[in-house]
């Protein structure tokens, strides 16, 4: 009777259901259409940059030519049919028009040709190839060159670093490239030419299931991690009826009656069980059918589908226990609300939901090690992407379930040492 | 007569108070009276249902309900009291039926027999009708009258009601006052509160006033206005027990 009660009062309550049901859905189509594009090797929308080029040398024309390849960048040279100056760029991009300048110094081209001139003549001199008395008054002093990068001050830091490591292995390329050419004039073997390709290359092994490789996607890594995000949202509704029940004078009857205080909480627990589950499997249908329609690809659950909601519906246990736990503590709504939504984010946050824990500082990791959503997260990469077992799981599922148990009696003890003030 | 309530030496101080909010209080109450508690604003009233009922419980002393000792039998006395308290302890977006079935089946009512129970109760109280109209949509009376249905639905031996007409018009009130006397008529011993003096001296069969959580004076209404000097009715016998300050307290 409990359950059906609490199924009622969500079923009059129109506005929790559509939060409830259809927010985590919009929030999952919208996050993975978002990520996704990471996740590409072909984008649709390029950023646009500009380059300046005071060296109109091969060296630049080398940069500008990789950077059109890119399908990150499209190269700006000119704003409003005004070929582009130093300060113009800096002031477009300080400004937060684009996001990158590379400013190209003059001579860039010539002076890294001498350098390496220098250095070649200086090492087949030392093999005694060449007349190093003859070629020594042309030698002159080339000064270190100095490509400058603007960024917008607005752009995140792990952008800035995946522009500026592929810029410096486009130039380290470009260096080698004339380091071999200037050797090989330098020997006079014109007919010899070196192997430039790259020696040491890098394969990712991926697993295998029936001998296929699978091959992450975005999907793959979205779809676990939104959805406990969503999972845990029922936290909200759950300790705003709980704080209702208190409000309105119905704690009094459910405390006043023969049924224990833990066999009404089991009827909560049991009716917000079944909304996760729906949520969980809802999300998942999504993933599956809504997804191929609108560019992303199809989550491939293929097998997977019974750990998925082993792993569901035990993050679900650990989303209600706080649930209860906070309705049980907080005294009003505007407590319990605000509480919620911002514990969550932060839950989220420490637990890998945004940014990897591997990523984290050392500090933060200790700490998403004790974010149920970072255990209900592993469990979820273990089964999708890493095709564990139950065995696998068992350790996070457990945690999971144990901080149901704990959050639970805190509030239950809680609950009845109010009573004895 | 055997008392069904035996409050022996009952004490509560809420942490952080200065004062008790029942200090030493021991009454008797005996099966088939309706007994009025009454006093003014923080005299204690509420206190005593509220460890009566389990809700608080007491800094020292004890009690028993039909010979069942509280600290022992708990569960078992809450099987046969009814408590209306005095807020609409009601879900609002429920109907009045939705309702009544689920506080109901919470003392083990289910099925047809739980059924009719809500249908006779609503009926007697006027209210069937409306038995599938949501409590939001309901007046403050008619929220009254559901409310005392659900504390009562179970034919409790005791029931406690904290202010059961307040806020209400004359007919609703009526309706409920008649509803009480029905079940009082088939042996429901009622403790009863309330600011209405004139409803009580009607009403209550025994009375005990209560001030700074203890009894001041206790009888039947009757035997208390005629030992009280001067006074023509219970209101003139509050005054003189209770004094005539006001009682504003945070």
């Amino acid at each position: 009777m409990s359950v059906y009660k609490e199924f009622l009062l969500l079923k009059r309550d129109i506005g929790g259901v559509v939060i409830l049901f259809i927010m985590p859905l919009v929030l999952i189509i919208t996050v993975t259409l978002i990520q996704d594009s990471t996740f590409k090797t072909v984008s649709d929308a390029k950023i646009p940059i500009l380059l300046v080029d005071n060296d109109n040398g091969n060296v630049s024309k080398t940069v500008f030519d990789n950077l059109q390849k890119s399908n990150i960048f499209t190269v700006v040279t000119k704003i409003n049919d005004e070929q582009l100056t130093e300060s113009s760029a800096k002031e477009a991009v300080f400004k937060g028009k684009y996001q990158l300048a590379i400013i190209i110094p003059e001579k860039l081209s010539a002076d890294l040709q001498s350098k390496i001139d220098q250095n070649v003549e200086k090492i087949t001199a030392s093999l005694g190839m060449t007349d190093t008395l003859a070629k020594a008054e042309k030698t002159t002093v080339v000064n270190q060159k100095e490509v400058k990068l603007y960024f917008d001050p607005a752009v995140q830091m792990s952008f800035k670093n995946a522009v500026m490591s592929s810029i410096d292995k486009m130039i380290s390329q470009i260096e080698t490239k004339s380091i071999y050419a200037t050797f090989q004039a330098q020997l006079g073997e014109e007919t010899t030419s070196f192997e430039q390709k790259s020696f040491i290359t890098f394969k990712e092994i991926v697993p295998k299931v029936n001998n296929e490789e699978i091959i992450p996607n975005s999907v793959q890594h979205n779809v676990p991690a939104w959805t406990l995000f969503a999972i845990f949202f029922i936290v909200i509704p759950l300790s705003i009826n709980i704080v209702k029940e208190k409000s309105q004078g119905t704690f009094v009857r459910l405390r006043t009656n023969p049924v224990p205080n833990v066999i009404v909480i089991a009827g909560k627990t049991i009716t917000y069980l079944i909304i996760c589950m729906i949520q969980f499997y809802m999300m998942i249908l999504v993933a599956i059918f809504l997804f191929p329609h609108i560019g992303l690809p199809s989550l491939n659950v293929e097998g997977n589908l019974f750990l998925m909601s082993i792993v569901a519906l035990f993050s679900g246990f650990g989303a209600i226990g706080f649930g209860i736990l906070l309705g049980t503590i907080a005294k009003t709504q505007e407590q319990s609300a605000p509480f919620g939504a911002t514990s969550v984010i932060i839950l989220a946050a420490i637990g890998g939901i945004w940014v990897p824990v591997f990523a984290m500082p050392k500090m933060m990791q200790l700490i998403a090690q004790s974010s149920p959503m970072n255990w209900g997260l592993n469990a979820f990469y273990d089964v999708l992407l890493r095709h564990g077992s139950i065995v696998d799981i068992l350790p996070e599922i457990s945690l999971l379930f144990l901080f149901f148990i704990i959050t639970t009696t805190i509030a239950l003890q809680y609950d009845k040492k109010k009573r004895a003030v | 007569m055997k008392p069904i309530i035996q409050i022996t030496q009952l004490s509560k101080k809420y942490k952080d108070a200065e004062m008790y909010s029942l200090s030493d209080f021991s009454l008797s109450i005996y099966e088939g009276q309706i007994f009025g508690l009454l006093g003014p604003n923080g005299a204690g009233k509420t206190t005593l249902i509220s460890m009566l009922c389990g809700l608080v419980k007491p800094t020292s002393g004890s009690f028993s309900i039909d010979d069942l000792s509280y600290a022992k039998n708990s569960s078992e006395i809450k099987k046969i009291i009814g408590v209306v308290p005095q807020e609409y302890a009601l879900y609002p977006t429920l109907t009045a039926r939705e309702n009544l079935l689920y506080f109901g089946s919470m003392y083990g009512l289910k099925g047809n027999d739980l059924k009719e129970k809500v249908i006779e109760s609503l009926d007697f109280l006027g209210l069937l009708k409306f038995a599938d109209k949501r409590i939001e949509t309901f007046s403050g009376g008619m929220k009254r009258r559901i409310n005392l249905i659900a504390g009562i639905l179970h034919n409790p031996k005791v029931l406690f009601l904290d202010e059961p007409t307040v806020g209400v018009d004359v007919q609703s009130k009526n309706a409920i006052i008649d509803y009480l006397k029905k079940l009082n008529k088939n042996g429901t011993t009622i403790i009863y509160t309330s600011h209405h003096l004139s409803e009580a001296q009607d009403f209550c069969t025994d009375i005990a006033i209560v001030d700074r959580g203890k009894i001041y004076a206790e009888g039947t209404p009757n035997n208390l206005i005629a030992s009280t000097a001067n006074a023509r009715n219970l209101e003139d016998v509050f005054i003189a027990l209770t004094g005539k300050e006001l009682r504003d307290d945070i």
